[in-house]
């Protein structure tokens, strides 16, 4: 035992002097490390430290009220509640899409894939707008068709809504990838013992997919009472546990009440990631079943094949319609009370003022990008190809930071550093909220994690003896890097980038911490003229924010494909 | 061309830590000697340690302790670039993005060279491997056998001073495999470059050697030609592992200094003396299937199993309460003997190995 730890602590030191070798890599390794260790660590041990921390010094009072003041209680079941809800919803929806589009041969199969796509290039409180023009007081169904005067959407209900048509998407991007992953083998052996299609379902399908289930429904979870700005513009008098730590770190300067909550509500995110990654994940069947061996043969029977298709384009339309209401309510006098075409929100927003929020949003997002995405390439490397020391720290704290709600992040760093820290009278760290920096920073954190996942999954895909053989040829571990596994995961390096400008665009939780009179951002500019009832605006601005969301994805795209291999 | 190098192991030792924190010797101080252009395959069993030793070869794992010589120059805490090594890969690792061409000449192209000779060099090699025609080309377009080709001239192209092979031809089916094999020894000759190959094939190790090294739980059990190998195997695990192999006990009833009578069961033999043991010792020896003189008259025994292979007859019988098993070569318009029957035999006497354990 003792010998094993000697012999395991000399081979970390040979790696370690290898790395010596290895300048660059030692380099990004040591990069990393302070990153994470910064934005990450420091920042969650801060809050852990202030959520004890009192006028009368260390105690548990913070907690004490969370626990018995009625309304935080509330809230916190409210987040639950809500979370379990919209969960459900979620994962049933997802897996009927994935379900139908895997197995039936139907048309129009794209069309549900990009549906997929709109909640990444859009901001979190699109959905929200949409249901507030829809079904809100003046609402275009509520009102215009139905002619319900009090319409309420604001509160339990909307948000449900709302966030199930948000989060949906997720679940069936990953049923799908699981439900190709069954062996149709599998299937035709159940059909060959005698089962009808239903019962091959029921007894083969389903039982497959429990573990995919399981762990969609905890992800989505995870994102639900993670959410920030759909219950701040659609929650009305139903507050949930990120919105009040806003309102108490913000609102009321009431850290400890903050930092007790946000320790709760990472708590129960960090508990549900651990047990969807380390548990249920480690369950799936599919994997068991090993590689497809052939095509499945699909239902084709038009009795089933119409009505499903019929009832996925209604589920589609309507959602495509969330999104496309933005565009059409930006161009109308006032929503619900005179639909004259106008572009008097464009004209409005496009003075210098107003449209500063713009250039700020996308100058900052533009630079996180290329640091974020390679970055994320870089870690997703290390993690699956190399041994080096503080491997497996890094490894769990970026995939964590998955499971970490955005409030608290940002209220980490306003805690840490909106004050200078100084050795020996000099200044060591300046207060840097408010800057660009740390909002940088917060795009590069809050858009890491998904592209380190997504190159580790295409890494893994890629056989190592590929690299290998580039270095035995003479390349060091920067040229294979840069020769051989880039090209190689070229589409998760695209992935990446996009990932990263669309989440930086489109972050409201991190970034609502940190904005300050000089960097105005443009979500928080749209959630304020939502506020004031604005909505005319609100959507022009949204649509702006749309656009060079495309656009981008579009120049990332061209400027990917001709990523040479000299 | 450069001069043919010398690779040199010695004491190479590697240890793994497991999760379990327990430790697994996968290499256990190794000493070993390749001679320059030597054609050397390390052989054995899964998990014997021959791969481990081929990856600290090029740098893949660092060993715990011990050095490795190429040439005069210990590696053994080299990275992979820094070593005058070229490898082909069990799955042929092309680079998926680049075609034939650009694969073949991309060690070349980062040593620096001028395009002209990298087209030249590329050329020549595409010319030895009759892969002319295949130039622009992706891996995804060809054959596993195409790319294993193109894989051995990305290597050969290095002109590096040893060359090491990690199951090459394990992914490719029976017959290409063959057709490999000779073209793989025919073009190490031609070049002269020294090589360390590494198979659990016993058939492509005896085809392809100059020196076969038999491993066994991460250590070395016996290096010697394929003869060697196969005719004096040191142990009954040697024995057992290439070809077939009767294992059976004897007595030495008189021994000189070269040579030992054995009886086995009342028959004695005179047999070359392999070991140290003398008079009345009692000894494990072995006796491959061919070996057996059908017809003879020293034994006779029911046969038990009786399958006829095309080139040659497989019996076996049951003799003092063991299985044998004995092979008649060239079974045309002989007569088989059927499951039930006796079969009559003796034993070659020159073919009667004594084992050191």
């Amino acid at each position: 035992m003792n010998n094993s730890r000697k012999l395991k602590l000399q081979n970390e030191l040979k790696i370690l002097a290898n790395l010596r070798n290895d300048p660059a890599l030692l380099g990004v390794i040591l990069f990393t490390l302070v990153l994470v260790t910064f934005f990450i660590i420091i920042p969650l041990y801060n809050i852990l430290m202030e959520s004890f921390t009192t006028d009368r010094g260390i105690s548990l009072k913070n907690y004490r009220d969370v626990i018995l003041m009625y309304g935080n209680m509330r809230i916190l079941l409210n987040t639950i509640l809500l979370g379990l809800v919209t969960s459900s919803i979620s994962v049933v929806v997802g897996f009927i899409f994935a379900y139908v589009t895997t197995y039936m041969k139907i048309r129009f199969k794209r069309m549900f894939d990009f549906i997929a796509i709109l909640p990444i290039i859009s901001p979190p409180f699109v959905v929200a707008l949409s249901a507030i023009l829809l079904f809100g007081r003046v609402g275009l169904i509520t009102r215009g068709l139905l002619g319900i005067k009090d319409a309420e959407i604001y509160g339990f209900h909307g948000l449900v809504l709302v966030q199930s048509l948000s989060f949906f998407p997720i679940a069936y991007m990953m049923l799908v990838a699981l439900l190709q992953r069954i062996d149709p083998s599998v299937e035709e052996a159940s059909r060959d013992l005698g089962a009808s299609r239903f019962k091959v379902f029921t007894s083969v399908t389903l039982p497959l997919m429990v573990p995919g289930l399981a762990n969609a429904f905890l992800l989505v979870f995870i994102q639900s009472i993670a959410d920030f700005a759909n219950p701040v513009v659609i929650g009305g008098n139903f507050t949930t546990v990120a919105v009040k730590i806003y309102q108490e770190g913000i609102g009321n300067y009431q850290f400890g009440t903050a930092t007790a909550l946000a320790m709760v509500l990472l708590s129960i995110s960090i508990s549900i990631f651990v047990l969807q990654k380390y548990y249920v994940s480690k369950k799936s069947y599919v994997t068991v079943t090993g590689k497809v061996s052939r095509q499945r043969d699909l239902i084709s029977g038009r009795n089933v094949t119409l009505p499903a298709t019929a009832v996925l384009l209604f589920f589609t339309f309507f959602v495509i319609m969330m999104y496309i209401l933005i565009p059409i309510g930006s161009f109308v006098k006032l929503w619900g009370i005179n639909y004259t075409p106008t572009l008097e929100h464009y004209r409005y927003i496009l003075k210098p003022k107003l449209f500063k929020p713009v250039l700020t949003t996308t100058t900052l997002a533009a630079l996180a990008t290329p640091v974020s995405g390679i970055l994320a390439m870089l870690i997703a490397f290390l993690i699956v190809r190399k041994k080096f020391f503080g491997k497996s720290f890094i490894e769990f704290t970026t995939i964590m930071a998955l499971a970490i709600p955005g409030t608290i992040i940002g209220l980490g760093y306003v805690i840490s550093y909106n004050k200078t820290y100084s050795l020996l009278g000099a200044t060591i760290i300046p207060p840097i909220t408010g800057t660009a920096f740390i909002i940088i920073m917060a795009f590069i954190i809050r858009s890491l994690p998904v592209g380190i996942r997504s190159g580790i999954t295409s890494l893994q895909q890629i056989d190592p003896s590929i690299e290998e053989a580039a270095n035995v040829l003479g390349a060091s571990s920067r040229k294979v890097f840069t020769s051989v596994t880039i090209p190689m995961i070229k589409n998760a390096f695209l992935n990446g980038l996009i990932f990263t400008f669309a989440r930086s665009m489109t972050l409201v939780s991190t970034v609502i911490f940190l904005i300050s009179a000089r960097y105005k951002l443009l979500t928080t500019t749209i959630m304020a003229q939502i506020d004031v009832g604005k909505m005319g605006v609100a959507s022009a601005y949204c649509t702006v924010l749309i656009l060079i969301v495309s656009v981008a994805m579009l120049i990332i795209k061209i400027f990917v494909k001709n990523i040479s291999t000299e | 061309m450069k001069d043919k190098i010398k690779v040199e192991l010695r004491n190479l030792t590697k240890t793994f830590v497991t999760n379990k924190n327990d430790q697994v010797r996968a290499v256990d101080n190794v000493n070993l000697t390749i001679n320059p252009g030597e054609f050397v395959c390390l052989l054995g069993p899964s998990g014997c340690g021959k791969t481990t030793t081929l990856r600290m070869l090029a740098g893949f794992e660092i060993p715990t302790s011990g050095e490795i010589f190429i040439g005069d120059r210990n590696v053994a805490n080299l990275t992979p670039d820094k070593r005058d090594t070229a490898m082909v890969f069990q799955n042929y690792a092309l680079f998926p993005h680049l075609n034939v061409y650009d694969n073949i000449a991309y060690g070349l192209k980062l040593q620096k060279l001028p395009k002209a000779e990298i087209r030249e060099r590329v050329d020549k090699i595409l010319k030895l491997m009759k892969m002319e025609d295949f130039a622009l080309r992706v891996p995804s377009e060809m054959s596993g056998g195409q790319q294993q080709r193109v894989s051995l001239a990305r290597a050969l192209i290095m002109e590096s001073g040893v060359l090491l092979f990690d199951e090459p031809l394990s992914n490719l089916d029976a017959k290409l495999r063959i057709h490999m094999r000779d073209e793989i020894r025919k073009i190490q000759k031609q070049v002269g470059i020294s090589s360390i190959y590494v198979t659990h094939d016993q058939e492509e190790a005896m085809g392809l050697s100059d020196k076969i090294v038999i491993m066994r739980d991460g250590t070395i059990q016996q290096v010697g030609s394929p003869r060697e190998i196969y005719q004096k195997p040191v142990n009954e695990f040697v024995a057992q592992f290439i070809g077939r192999a009767n294992i059976l006990e004897g007595t030495i009833v008189a021994d000189n200094k070269d040579r030992v009578s054995l009886d086995i069961h009342g028959v004695v033999y005179e047999t070359e003396r392999t070991t140290g043991h003398g008079a009345g010792d009692r000894v494990k020896f072995m006796i491959r299937p061919e070996s057996f003189l059908i017809g003879g008259k020293d034994f006779t025994a029911p046969v038990t199993k009786s399958v006829f292979m095309g080139s040659h007859h497989e019996y076996e019988v049951e003799l003092f309460g063991k299985i044998f098993e004995i092979s008649e070569n060239n079974p045309m318009r002989k007569v088989t003997i059927d499951v039930g029957e006796n079969l009559s035999f003796s034993m070659d006497p020159n073919s009667i190995h004594i084992l050191e354990q």
